[in-house]
């Protein structure tokens, strides 16, 4: 899909797209529905959606103070539940059409463009913060601290910082996903193969999982490293 | 494909899409969801932190209470003590009493009766004597009766008032 906005080509891929926005509506759908009846005893999904945010609560006060932290708590639980949300739906079945392999259900995250995206959003987030908190002086002063010599260090910290956050998650969903792909094929190249298959991708899949899960976490752990650089003095 | 070629073909589409969407998604949740969360955690942790003073509390009272209880024990076994002491004291004391009171009314009887005994024995022997010397003056009567005729008896007055003359 392609829109025409002022001479320039916008390309969408439906797949990404979709595949984003299901993983966001269930996000919401979950913390919304754990939200609704709030009770002092908490049941059932209010209990997850607690701990999820206890989760985010811990992720954050390993890093910095919570009087400064405090207001990372909705990125930091968005962060860490749309991810793992977006690394699990790749996982139960992917979709995609025969011929040219275009693929309609996958993990959104196996997308280099939306993990890119979403790690410079928080890059920029993590700029944004140090400014407003630590004012400019301090923020400028930062990239020239332990010593002037580390000034060229510094930028390609912050271009690296971008760079491995966004990449980290692509590469992990995207080989998980070739990997499972790869097996599923195996299923069909020979005679006994659909028995065979499920030997490796039953404990493939097992690992996809905990793999998911783990870089949802790596995922929202640096980003509050990073923002925690910005934002607290050293 | 060159360096502005590549960069057109970057899907800027999904890269904008995914920052409405992501900061959308941030603001709805936080919003409906982890704002109300947040209210009840902090609501339950004043709640459990009451609980937990309260308990504190409750159980200092308690302890308190219980200690004061032990001091009423105490005062009340101490107070028992001393009824029973005394009453051990006074039921000695009562039973010395009348073992004292009896041994003097014994004495006192014994002392009577000794001196009703000696009176007894004086006035037998008194009387005794009575009879003694009235029967000693009745033998000696009778013997004097006797040996005395009148004509004696006129010489010896006359004796006697012959010496009381010529005196």
């Amino acid at each position: 899909m392609t829109w025409e906005i002022g001479g320039f080509d916008l390309h969408f891929s439906f797949s990404v797209v979709f595949m984003s926005t299901i993983a966001a509506i269930i996000v919401a759908t979950f913390s919304i529905i754990g939200a609704r009846k709030l009770a002092m005893r908490p049941t059932g999904l209010q209990n997850f959606i607690e701990w999820v945010m206890d989760f985010s609560r811990y992720i954050i006060t390993s890093n910095m103070a919570w009087d400064k932290g405090g207001r990372f708590i909705a990125l930091a639980y968005t962060l860490l539940f749309y991810i793992f949300v977006a690394n699990m739906l790749g996982i139960p079945f992917e979709l995609a059409t025969d011929t040219d392999h275009y693929v309609l259900w996958n993990s959104p995250t196996s997308d280099p463009v939306l993990t890119l995206t979403m790690a410079g959003f928080v890059i920029i987030l993590t700029h944004i913060y140090g400014f407003k908190i630590r004012g400019a002086k301090e923020y400028f002063a930062d990239y020239f601290r332990p010593s002037p010599i580390l000034f060229p260090f510094k930028i390609i910290e912050e271009v690296s910082n971008f760079l491995t956050l966004g990449l980290r998650l692509f590469g992990n969903i995207f080989a998980k996903e070739l990997v499972t792909i790869m097996i599923v094929t195996l299923a069909f190249a020979a005679p006994l193969g659909f028995f065979l298959a499920w030997i490796p991708l039953a404990p493939w899949l097992a690992f996809s999982i905990f793999l998911g899960a783990l870089q949802a976490f790596i995922f929202a752990m640096l980003s509050m490293v990073y923002m925690a650089h910005k934002v607290e003095s050293h | 494909m060159d360096t502005m070629e590549f960069i057109a073909d970057i899907q800027w589409g999904n890269a904008l899409y995914q920052l409405v969407i992501f900061s959308l998604l941030i603001w709805v949740v936080s919003r409906w969801a982890l704002k109300p969360l947040l209210g009840v955690m902090k609501k339950r942790e004043q709640q459990v932190n009451d609980n937990l003073d309260n308990a504190e509390k409750n159980r200092v009272e308690a302890e308190q209470y219980l200690e004061q209880q032990r001091e009423e024990l105490k005062k009340a076994r101490e107070e028992t003590q001393a009824m029973l002491d005394n009453a051990t004291k006074m039921s000695e004391q009562q039973g010395k009493e009348i073992l004292d009171n009896a041994k003097e009314e014994a004495d006192r009887i014994k002392e009577a009766a000794v001196s009703d005994i000696n009176r007894e024995k004086e006035q037998a022997l008194e009387s005794v004597r009575d009879q003694v010397a009235s029967l000693s003056v009745a033998i000696a009567t009778k013997v004097i009766e006797k040996e005395l005729d009148e004509n004696e008896q006129e010489k010896l007055i006359d004796s006697y008032l012959k010496e009381v003359g010529n005196e």
